[in-house]
């Protein structure tokens, strides 16, 4: 009839509302659309054909901050950009996570000058730094499987 | 050409590697353009730049014009020396409007300041920056790298925001 | 907040607004830095009537990062790493601009090998250049499926720049002198392959679009530009060639032997969106001609050039020449001086006229690098296009001059 009969098929599964919640978050991650410079070349490629991200529930990249619960940092931030950086990061709803792609997000990279951030996690929290000039789209995918690790182990308390 | 150039507006010619180049005063550039590009076919303004030879004062700012004739296949770089540290010349915008952008550039990382340029903002830089970057005496702003073994010592000098 | 950012005070902005505006009767409307359709950070503050653009007022430097600076700290071999990242669609040609402004500052020569393996490497990156343009632009008017294909066929290229370079993207293949390396022995094979089967992948691309009636519909008069309006904008490249002016730097002024090879250099009348289209589709086709000659006629020899004063030596000399080790420590420690005079060399690149004004003071860095990048020229011509149009076209028009805003801001 409704879904009764059909539950009563699969059986009953029992686990903690931590792990079903983290699961989901996990599952579902929108990436916000936020391509800076050479790194965002990149992450379209995993996004495209080859590398296809959406295998790991990310085929949509929102261009809206309100939408999106990922911030992929993909390329420099100059001094100009951080100020919108961190209003784009501010609008997005919690939970929310930051992924640091490549040399010049994290650490400044080769341009260690008067216009760029050395280092990203200076104006926003970073959960996961991924290496490379530019990262590889595989190495994007580690990063973002990583974070998926990390947010399976958040527990209960740290729930905004 | 070179010597109509050399006569009308005082230029000096010299050549390296191939490339033409005159030195022409500040005050002539708009009448040296506007008669490259009407009696000698430079149609277009290549690229528009500066170079900075602090701490020499006179000239302390090379404006370099690359023009390019296009049916011609010439090039052509113009060179108008500026003295002092606050230069000040005349925009170019009415014989080639693509120096619009080039100008508010120099502007922005030189400090050289355009006369009837329409809208003298900085392009790069934020509104509230301080100082021309490109200036030779600008800091590059390096930034110290962090070890292991100094980790401590750098941290404690790193500015602190307020809040 | 606690960052805080100045806008453009009141009296500025008087300036760059028509006196509408200051009625009340159109609308002031920001779109971007974080926009999906301006390719990056870019920035437009809209005066709208309606739907309708009246003023489009570009704001760029969001990306500036202070490359030109950071080149005079660094010696000529080192500095080369920074020019990768200007236009990062364009790498290789990047670095080509650099080391014939280099090479002309000292007067170095180049094997003819080494001029022949660049041309190639070039062709290919203008082809994946004009794959990410055509995929984005399509993407923006709607064509999702373009794009997956655009990028199945971009990752070949890729591919075969790490075959010879070890990376995809930031390849700093090109050294002062000739080139890294030699390619490997797999890169022939794979081009050819590459040559054979890209031309029926541009069939299907040109399949889903030119005549598509969305396409055209949204493409077609839309932000028209005469030839003698973008010459006076300084508009080079497919831009300019879509406004019916033939000219092209590898035609006009050849450089690393171009003059060898045989292409035509695609034209279209019209100046609109799909003309500048039309030209790049074209200029794919072409580019493969060039790879396919300059494979075909590669010659031997070594990659580098053997003025040792400039370039370093082989690794195998260091173990037998004293010479060898002394020119390998100076150059790696010290760097080559370059005379104190100053070099202009234009490049082609995939969105116009790429110019490396360079500038030595004899010593081993140079005293100012001057990137003429086409993006930063091109999209001065933006405010002209997209007057008059709507607000849904203006994203077509951004597309079609196919900026990049790591060329733009530098």
């Amino acid at each position: 009839m409704g879904i009764e009969s059909k539950l009563g098929n699969m059986g009953v599964i029992t686990t903690t509302l931590e792990n079903v919640v983290n699961w989901g978050r996990t599952r579902a991650m929108w990436p916000m659309l936020f391509g800076l410079a050479c790194c965002a070349i990149e992450m379209m490629s995993a996004q495209a054909s080859n590398y296809d991200m959406s295998r790991f529930g990310m085929e949509l990249m929102r261009p809206s901050p309100r939408q999106s619960d990922l911030m992929i940092v993909a390329g420099r931030v100059s001094r100009k950009m951080a100020p919108v950086l961190r209003r784009l990061y501010d609008q997005m709803p919690d939970p929310k996570w930051v992924v640091s792609m490549g040399d010049c997000a994290s650490c400044g990279g080769v341009f260690n000058n008067y216009a760029i951030v050395q280092g990203v996690d200076e104006v926003v929290p970073v959960d996961v730094y991924v290496a490379g000039c530019p990262p590889r789209p595989e190495a994007l995918i580690h990063g973002i499987m990583t974070l998926h690790e990390k947010v399976k182990g958040e527990s209960i308390k740290e729930w905004a | 050409m070179l010597k109509a150039l050399e006569k009308d507006f005082g230029a000096l010619a010299s050549e390296y590697q191939g490339q033409a180049k005159v030195l022409v005063p500040a005050e002539q550039i708009v009448a040296a353009l506007t008669a490259l590009r009407d009696q000698h076919g430079f149609e277009m303004l290549a690229a528009l730049s500066a170079v900075d030879y602090w701490p020499q004062r006179e000239p302390r700012f090379h404006v370099v014009y690359e023009m390019k004739a296009m049916k011609k296949k010439m090039r052509l770089e113009v060179r108008v020396p500026l003295d002092g540290d606050e230069p000040v010349m005349d925009s170019v915008i009415e014989v080639y409007p693509v120096a619009n952008w080039h100008e508010r550039e120099l502007w922005d990382m030189f400090g050289i300041r355009f006369n009837n340029h329409p809208d003298m903002r900085r392009i790069l830089m934020p509104e509230d920056w301080v100082g021309h970057p490109l200036r030779k005496d600008y800091p590059l702003d390096y930034e110290e790298v962090q070890f292991s073994f100094n980790f401590e010592e750098i941290e404690q000098r790193k500015p602190r925001p307020q809040d | 907040m606690t960052l805080h950012q100045v806008e453009i005070t009141s009296d500025e902005l008087r300036n760059l607004v028509s006196p509408r505006a200051l009625e009340g009767e159109t609308v002031l409307l920001n779109m971007g830095p974080q926009h999906p359709s301006t390719h990056g950070v870019l920035r437009l503050l809209l005066e709208l009537d309606g739907e309708t653009v009246v003023r489009c007022i570009p704001d760029i430097g969001f990306l500036h990062t202070g490359i030109e600076k950071n080149m005079e700290a660094k010696t000529y071999e080192k500095a080369e790493v920074m020019t990768d990242r200007l236009d990062y669609l364009n790498t290789m040609g990047n670095t080509l601009a650099y080391c014939l402004a280099v090479e002309k500052l000292v007067d170095l020569d180049v094997p003819p090998r080494a001029q022949a393996i660049r041309v190639i490497h070039t062709e290919l990156q203008r082809i994946a250049s004009h794959l990410v343009w055509l995929g984005t632009h399509a993407l923006d008017l709607a064509a999702m499926s373009v794009f997956l294909y655009c990028f199945r066929e971009r990752e070949q290229i890729l591919d075969m720049h790490e075959m010879s370079s070890g990376q995809r993207m930031m390849t700093t293949f090109f050294r002062p002198g000739g080139l890294w390396r030699d390619v490997t022995s797999e890169f022939e094979p794979a081009v050819r392959k590459f040559i054979k089967s890209f031309p029926a992948r541009i069939d299907q691309y040109e399949d889903l679009l030119s005549e598509n009636p969305i396409f055209i519909d949204r493409t077609k008069d839309i932000g028209v530009m005469s030839g003698d309006e973008a010459i006076a904008m300084g508009v080079t490249g497919p831009s300019l060639r879509g406004s019916g002016v033939k000219y092209d730097l590898r035609k006009e002024e050849p450089y690393s032997g171009y003059e060898q090879y045989d292409f035509d250099v695609p034209v279209a009348e019209e100046g609109d969106v799909y003309a500048r289209y039309f030209v790049r589709m074209k200029e794919m086709r072409e580019s493969l001609k060039i790879v396919e000659q300059a494979l075909d006629s590669l010659p031997g020899g070594p990659v580098r050039s053997d003025n040792r004063k400039f370039v370093p030596p082989p690794r195998a000399e260091l173990g037998t020449s004293m010479e060898a080790v002394i020119h390998h420590f100076k150059l790696w420690t010290e760097g080559f001086p370059a005379p104190k005079a100053s070099v202009y060399v234009p490049v082609e690149s995939p969105r116009g006229e790429l110019g490396v004004y360079l500038e030595g003071d004899g010593g081993p860095k140079p005293y100012r690098c001057y990137w003429r990048t086409p993006s930063f020229v091109n999209l001065q011509a933006l405010p002209m296009l997209s007057e008059g149009h709507y607000v849904a076209d203006l994203v077509a028009i951004i597309g079609s001059i196919d900026i990049v805003l790591g060329d733009t801001d530098r």
